[in-house]
């Protein structure tokens, strides 16, 4: 066990943890935050994706002490009143059918948006290909991504 | 904010963070709206306010809270049921409580999520029981004010008397209401009056599963719970042997290690379970286990040996359940006939969150939270199970992270309670993704011979389906083996039972140790393929349009009317020279889909799907958007059993573990998809499953008339054809 130190949604909060305890449990059962899932526990499905540094990770494939003071975003961290374009654009393109791997889905095309604010078809494929969703709500991902990044366009030229 | 926090838990966190414990167990609040409500609870209703009725309470201040009581698993009826009642009630969704029903069989009826049976059940009961409501509210205003009740209306949350323009809402009305008499025979609204029904409104649940706050089983936490993952014999019936268990004692954390038995149908599958106080902790124990297993004295099937029984069964003669002349007479005088076998795996229902579930037993009390399908059922296995009253077992439901008939079944809960029940904590067990995918029930896989004869102007004269599988009610305690399958005419449209003159629908049971149960769309699933390849198969035998033939065979001009919009959306009549076309129809919990599936090939010479038309005939409906989802998703879920995946077994135990090769399609897999929704007066059918049948015979027929090649066992791949 070894204290860690986690910057995780602007907050620093030190946990008592085995170092080699995966990010995701680290989240989920010692922070307490469970809008990250678990889905596989071998970076097959995307559901546990949170940004390390602002990169989006499997965080049941990264143990815990490899976070350790590095700024982590989880799908909590984006905005908690839903202001956030990509929740903006899943709300209005209706996405979520069961909606637990949404969280997974947003922090991915958050990530994307933020190094292509104007993503083709196949940026848009690759971007979210690791990303399983069990529902079928791929049509309306794609959808809700274009929809976002109109939604972040106009935010900057309204700025 | 620097905190240090020794294993901090969900409950000092939420005190750092400023939410308090009672915010957790009623639930969260929909921010994006402004909204006081959406509270996700998992109490009951009754300390809400006044019930008028099992779904609907109304407090004081006006306050409406709704009852969902079936699960809430992506299919959407955690909109559907409070839209159905918003209508009559004359409330505004937006500002309604929405609470998940407790299973209670008495006071919602059945409660299992299946069969696509929500909205269809009971829609013309939530109708009426929500106008009755409305108009016990009207009589109380009608006496508070002094005026006769043919001078009030309702609008929303008001009852409004239209020469005064005085107005009461139906927190002041509602204590007088819950009083008087409910009216008999209120009247319904004609559907072109909806202001709510039929509309595409966005669901109330979206914006708590865009930021994370909506609780799904597995999020759900209790004080002082601790987390259990077992190790279960991979071979179904096997046993215990014996166990070493110092090792996983030994971790950190770590406290309980015991055997536990769960009943899956009539057999009893053995595991040990380690609990520990963090899921991380247990899993390390479990790892750490030693186990010895008792694998003797069954058969360690695999899918080789499964699938060459169900070829060899088709020879006997099936157990007969639909039959209408002589097809035996038939296939003896005509001279046009024609013979198929069509092959379809094994499925994993694959759920993204994996199957888990919380029991809290004390004394002779159970309560259990979780992802359920079927609380009512659960709640009376459990009484039974456990030889208690029924009222002695609360079930609450979560939201569940998909369930597609999995979570309709009684074998986690059960398990989750034989563990609390020796440790006498809480405690929440969690499938991994390995135990959720290795461990089943599944899909049962399906060999099916269909034989047709056809008369000299290409009709189909006598017509003949053998089913050898898995029958699920087989695995039941007590049952009887010799029982036919009804469900092998499901998928088949209804109305070529009347014009088809001779058919036989029959099955030959497979008696197998693997564990079977609902797939999304069931039976319909696996014998539409047999069903639609073969209708296929027959039209290009007669030189006749895959649409024309089946024209031929419907009397009834509902299913003329879908063949139309079909052949009109997909532009049936002028397909592109370089493309393949391939059309299905089936029926499906009463409702009729039909769908049309374009392929071509890429510059690689390699197949691609390029567009799937869907029309939906569903009947009456609650909201388009919804209906909609659901056959984008029923469709690429079609997809990933048609050409991504299938379960193997070997040596007895199943050979895909995880999505790395039990592939299900991803958005790269995904092809365009355009939904229509027939617009007509006929009863509600169902929405979540029925786009699922058309699918997989739509592709290989697409592929057939592109290539020329007959796909008739599933799955297949594009790259391979």
């Amino acid at each position: 066990m070894a204290s860690i130190t986690l910057k995780i949604n602007d907050k620093n909060i030190t946990i008592d943890a085995d170092p080699k305890m995966p990010l995701l449990w680290a989240i989920r059962d010692l922070i307490g935050l469970t809008g990250t899932k678990y889905g596989c526990g071998i970076a097959q499905c995307g559901a546990c994706t949170v940004h390390l540094e602002g990169n989006p990770v499997r965080s049941c494939s990264i143990p815990v002490s490899a976070a350790s003071n590095k700024n982590i975003t989880t799908i909590e961290g984006l905005s908690e009143d839903n202001s956030h374009p990509v929740q903006q654009a899943w709300i209005q393109e209706q996405v979520p059918q069961c909606g637990y791997c949404q969280s997974g889905q947003i922090m991915a095309a958050t990530a994307l948006l933020k190094r292509n604010p104007n993503p083709a078809d196949k940026d848009i494929d690759s971007a979210m290909q690791g990303h399983l969703c069990r529902c079928g709500t791929y049509p309306r991902i794609r959808k809700a991504i274009k929809t976002a990044s109109q939604l972040m366009n106009q935010k900057a030229s309204a700025k | 904010m620097e905190t240090s926090a020794k294993n901090l838990s969900r409950r000092n966190f939420l005190k750092l963070t400023g939410l308090t414990g009672a915010a957790l167990s009623l639930g969260f609040y929909s921010t994006a709206k402004a909204k006081e409500g959406s509270i996700v609870s998992t109490d009951t209703a009754n300390n809400l306010g006044i019930e008028l009725n099992a779904w609907i309470t109304i407090d004081t201040t006006g306050k409406v809270t709704i009852v969902n009581h079936r699960s809430e698993m992506g299919q959407g009826s955690y909109q559907a049921v409070p839209q159905i009642i918003a209508e009559e009630l004359e409330v505004d969704l937006n500002d309604v409580n929405i609470v998940f029903g407790v299973g209670n069989n008495a006071k919602y009826g059945n409660q299992i999520t299946g069969g696509s049976s929500t909205v269809r059940g009971i829609y013309k009961k939530l109708l009426k029981l929500s106008a009755t409501a409305r108009e016990m509210l009207k009589l109380a205003a009608s006496n508070k004010l002094g005026v006769p009740i043919s001078e009030l209306y309702a609008e929303n949350g008001f009852i409004i008397h239209k020469a005064s323009g005085k107005k009461l809402g139906y927190g002041e009305l509602v204590e007088a209401a819950s009083k008087l008499e409910p009216p008999k025979d209120v009247a319904l609204k004609h559907p072109k009056d909806y202001k709510i029904l039929r509309k595409p409104l966005p669901r109330q649940d979206t914006p708590l599963k865009v930021n994370g706050k909506a609780i799904f089983g597995i999020d759900k936490k209790l004080p002082g719970m601790l987390y259990a993952v077992v190790e279960r014999n991979p071979r179904f019936l096997g046993k215990v042997k014996s166990f070493d268990d110092t090792a996983a004692r030994a971790i950190p954390g770590v406290k309980h290690v015991l055997k536990v038995q769960m009943n899956v149908f009539s057999h009893k599958r053995e595991g040990v379970a380690v609990v520990a106080d963090n899921l991380w902790s247990a899993m390390q124990g479990r790892k750490a286990l030693k186990v010895e297993w008792d694998d003797a004295g069954f058969e360690h099937h695999s899918t080789e040996q499964l699938y060459s029984k169900m070829r060899d069964q088709l020879k006997e003669e099936p157990i007969s359940f639909k039959t209408k002349g002589n097809f035996k007479n038939v296939m003896e005088k005509e001279t046009r006939k024609l013979e198929a076998i069509y092959e379809t795996p094994y499925e994993s229902h694959s759920c993204i969150e994996p199957v888990n579930c919380i029991a809290n037993v004390t004394g002779d009390r159970v309560e259990i939270w979780g992802p359920i399908q079927g609380p009512d059922w659960i709640q009376s296995d459990i009484s039974t199970q456990l030889g208690i009253p029924l009222e002695n077992v609360t079930v609450n439901m979560t939201f569940l992270g998909g369930g597609f008939g999995r979570k309709a079944f009684t074998d986690y809960p059960h398990e989750a309670v034989m563990i609390s029940k020796e440790i006498k904590t809480p405690v929440q067990v969690v499938w991994t993704r390995e135990d959720d995918m290795t461990q089943g029930p599944f899909r049962p896989g399906m060999v099916y011979q269909c034989k047709a004869a056809l008369t000299d102007d290409g009709r189909i004269r006598g017509f003949e389906t053998k089913m050898a599988g898995q029958n699920m009610d087989h695995q039941n305690p007590g049952a009887n083996k010799g029982s036919y399958n009804s469900s092998v005419t499901e998928g088949f449209l209804e109305t070529y039972f009347n014009s088809l003159p001779h058919y036989n629908f029959g099955d030959v049971p497979l008696e197998s140790p693997v564990p079977v149960m609902w797939w999304r769309s069931v039976y319909s699933s696996t014998n539409a393929f047999a069903f639609e390849s073969f209708m296929d198969e027959l039209a290009i035998s007669v030189n006749k349009d895959a649409l024309e033939f089946r024209r031929q065979h419907i009397w009834d001009e509902r299913y003329h009317e879908l063949i139309s919009k079909l052949e009109q959306v997909s532009g049936w009549k002028s397909k592109s020279k370089n493309s393949g076309y391939g059309v299905a129809i089936t029926e499906c919990f009463s409702s009729i889909v039909g769908e049309v599936v374009k392929v071509s090939k890429k510059a690689d010479g390699k197949l691609k799907i390029d567009k799937v038309w869907a029309v939906m005939d569903c009947g009456w409906y609650v909201n388009p958007d919804t209906i909609r989802a659901q056959v984008e998703g029923s469709i690429i879920m079609a997809l990933g059993a048609a050409i991504k995946h299938e379960t193997h077994f070997k040596d007895g135990k199943a050979v895909e573990r995880n999505f790395d090769t039990y592939k299900l399609p991803r958005i790269t897999d995904t092809p365009e998809i355009e939904v229509h929704i027939m617009e007509n007066d006929e009863k509600a059918g169902g929405v979540g499953e029925p786009a699922l049948p058309p699918f997989a015979p739509a592709l290989t027929n697409a592929i057939f008339d592109l290539t020329g090649k007959r796909i008739r066992t599933l799955p297949f791949t594009l790259e391979e054809v």
